[in-house]
């Protein structure tokens, strides 16, 4: 059986240190984009850390949320995409086809999550920072979409190198650069096909919940809730 | 009986001398129009240039708010196109007899405003130049659009509508095509010889062309529903608050013809001063289209109204964040303006019957091409803006080069418009022929209804 990739978020252990969001961005060759172009809003972070004041002062605390692609069984952006740029894999994720993208941009406004991010301009590392690029990973040019694939790359790479060796896929055998870099280990990945994966252990858990469960998209991130008072 | 004739011969000719004369030679202000028009035309055409080459960044587009002035225009434009055709084509088919100095100049509008309007999904798009992937057309990959994209509807309702369009112009322009040919020499005879089609005026040719334009007022009124049907599901396909509704479909259609009637108002008062048609626009036809325009006006008000109370009723938290922010929030200034110009202006005005005047009729049409761009606007951006998730919310600043090419079209229509004047007569010269009371017959003006 084919797997079917997802992602459990522990929002009680995640500390909001913006380790993933580092770590997202040298994996996958985001471009940073400056500080004017950020202050505008056009700052690309495939995943990103929501935070909310929960009370009021003095007794206030933060909570963290990350928030990346939910890889929707049914998702909004896909039926929408005029050139299939937008498609669904086998796996479950909900894949984007860089050259496929003539930026319509349909499929961010249609995304509940607005966690699809687009190529306002050509994309430039100042030097030395080209060197830095992950060759896994295709660059983006002008005028195309983009978000987390669940490090497609890194997926790939596991199971042809797991096919080589004759060996099946163990769990935790793939972690895509967040869940590699959260110290806290807040972000699990992994086969939610497979009964006894940790991630599907964790996506049945009781403090388990979908972000925006009510629309219909059936995303296949979890997010287990806040209990400690920390 | 034969002084009958001759006063009828007589009317025809001065019919023809009149609607003739913008033909002949420009004058100096003309040229100067072209050029003034011209070249903010190209200014916008540069714009777009620069944006082409440098990004889709230098728009004021930013996350979230992902589609802004362009898709405004888009689907102002391509309302602005229901005035015509539609318009013309119901007149044709309740056989109004007031309809016949009004259906060109109305089907006219269709065919500019729509080849503008298709403009601006092409303009707005990151890749400009791989535009033609929306249509399915024979590769060699084998791949096909994603024909469950709204968009890939857009373009095959689009086209339709403006093929359909441009044969429903055509058509009635061949006899007149004809009369022009008849009367000049040179250059000219040869173009409007090949426009007219062989045109001999036998009674099979006649029968044929009332046969054609029968079927196309028939067959282009379902066609013009469902483009602007299809416009507003780009956007009520979007499961997103203010987008996912309904009654888009018809209150999309229902925006169009009142924003394309207030069009057709517009242009016919310019003609009628600049081309002095004075003797053929009457305050008649103005006062016709003005009570159209008053019953589209209160149309939009219900709809508005059934809108904004089943959101406001329904409460639901999505909802209701964009429903303040248009409402009482920072949106609230466009969304009042939008009210005042769309149903209290209109209203007003043309509720009273000594209002119902030429001035009256373009002063209310003024109010409602503002009001329902910005109603246009206020479906896209708020809603964009305010998603589910409050992190995300953003809003949305138009850049230099949006404003340009959306002046840019706005100048091109009336280009257009100003050229097509010269080149062809603005009233159909035979239907109004065909319209003139009939002396000898037995109740004469019975076809002015």
């Amino acid at each position: 059986m084919a797997a079917r990739w997802g992602m459990a978020v522990d929002l009680d252990t995640c500390t909001g240190c913006g380790a993933c969001v580092t770590a997202c961005h040298a994996e996958n060759n985001i471009p940073t984009v400056g500080p004017e172009q950020a202050a505008v809003g056009r700052a690309m972070h495939w995943i990103r850390i929501e935070s909310y004041w929960d009370g009021e002062f003095p007794e206030a605390r933060m909570k963290f949320r990350p928030v990346m692609c939910q890889h929707c069984d049914a998702a909004p952006c896909e039926p929408v995409c005029p050139t299939y740029a937008s498609h669904h894999t086998e796996e479950g994720l909900n894949a984007q086809v860089y050259n496929r993208c003539i930026g319509t941009r349909y499929c961010a406004n249609a995304c509940p999550y607005n966690v699809r991010f687009f190529e306002f301009y050509n994309p430039e590392w100042p030097k030395p920072l080209q060197v830095q690029l992950n060759p896994d990973v295709s660059v983006r040019e002008v005028g195309v979409m983009e978000k987390c694939t669940f490090c497609v790359q890194r997926i790939t790479a596991a199971q042809i190198d797991a096919k080589a060796e004759k060996k099946p896929l163990k769990d935790g055998d793939i972690k895509p650069a967040c869940v590699q870099s959260c110290t806290a280990k807040a972000l699990v990945f992994g086969d939610l096909n497979d009964p006894e994966s940790e991630v599907s252990r964790l996506s049945r858990s009781p403090r388990g919940s979908k972000l925006l469960d009510d629309l219909g998209t059936l995303p296949k991130v979890t997010y287990l809730a806040k209990q400690s008072l920390a | 009986m034969i002084e009958a004739t001759m006063s009828r011969a007589a009317a025809a000719d001065r019919i023809t001398e009149d609607l003739l004369r913008p033909l002949a030679s420009p004058s100096w202000r003309f040229y100067l129009l072209v050029l003034f028009l011209g070249s903010i035309v190209a200014v916008g055409a540069s714009a777009f240039i620069w944006q082409v080459y440098y990004g889709l960044g230098e728009s004021g587009l930013r996350m979230p708010v992902f589609w802004g002035f362009y898709i405004t225009n888009f689907v102002f434009w391509i309302g602005i196109s229901h005035a015509g055709t539609l318009i013309s084509a119901i007149l044709r088919l309740v056989n109004a007899g007031w309809r016949r100095p009004v259906t060109r100049c109305a089907e006219v509008i269709t065919a500019f405003a729509l080849m503008i309007g298709a403009m601006f999904p092409i303009i707005h798009l990151g890749r400009p130049w791989l535009f033609f992937w929306l249509m399915p057309y024979p590769n060699q990959r084998m791949l096909w659009p994603n024909f469950r994209s709204p968009l890939v509807w857009d373009f095959f309702a689009i086209s339709a509508y403006l093929t359909g369009s441009l044969l429903f112009l055509f058509l009635p322009m061949i006899p007149d095509f004809a009369l022009v040919r008849d009367r000049s020499t040179g250059f000219r005879k040869k173009v409007y010889g090949l426009l007219s089609l062989g045109w001999r005026g036998t009674t099979k040719q006649w029968h044929r062309l009332e046969t054609g334009m029968s079927i196309m007022a028939i067959a282009i009124i379902p066609v013009a529903v469902s483009v602007h049907t299809i416009v507003s599901f780009d956007f009520s396909m979007a499961p997103i608050p203010g987008w996912h509704t309904t009654i888009f479909g018809p209150y999309f259609v229902a925006g169009a013809i009142f924003s394309g009637i207030a069009g057709l108002i517009i242009a016919m008062a310019a003609l009628r001063k600049f081309l002095h048609l004075e003797a053929y626009l009457h305050p008649l036809h103005f006062q016709n289209l003005g009570k159209l325009l008053l019953m589209m006006s209160l149309l939009w008000g219900y709809f508005v109204f059934a809108e904004r109370l089943t959101t406001w009723y329904g409460n639901g938290t999505a909802e209701m964040n964009v429903f303040y922010v248009t409402q009482d929030g920072s949106y609230a200034p466009l969304y009042w303006t939008m009210v005042t110009c769309n149903f209290l202006l209109p209203v007003s005005i043309l509720s009273i019957r000594r209002l119902r005047t030429i001035a009256g009729c373009v002063i209310a049409s003024f109010g409602v091409v503002v009001g329902m761009w910005l109603e246009r606007f206020l479906i896209i951006v708020p809603t964009l803006g305010h998603k589910f998730l409050p992190y995300t919310w953003g809003t949305y600043r138009p850049q230099p080069v949006e404003i340009a090419i959306m002046t840019a079209t706005f100048a091109a229509m009336t280009l257009l418009y100003v050229l097509f004047s010269k080149f062809v007569p603005i009233i159909s010269i035979w239907e109004l022929k065909a319209g003139e009371p009939n002396p000898g017959a037995a109740a004469p003006g019975l076809e002015h209804r």
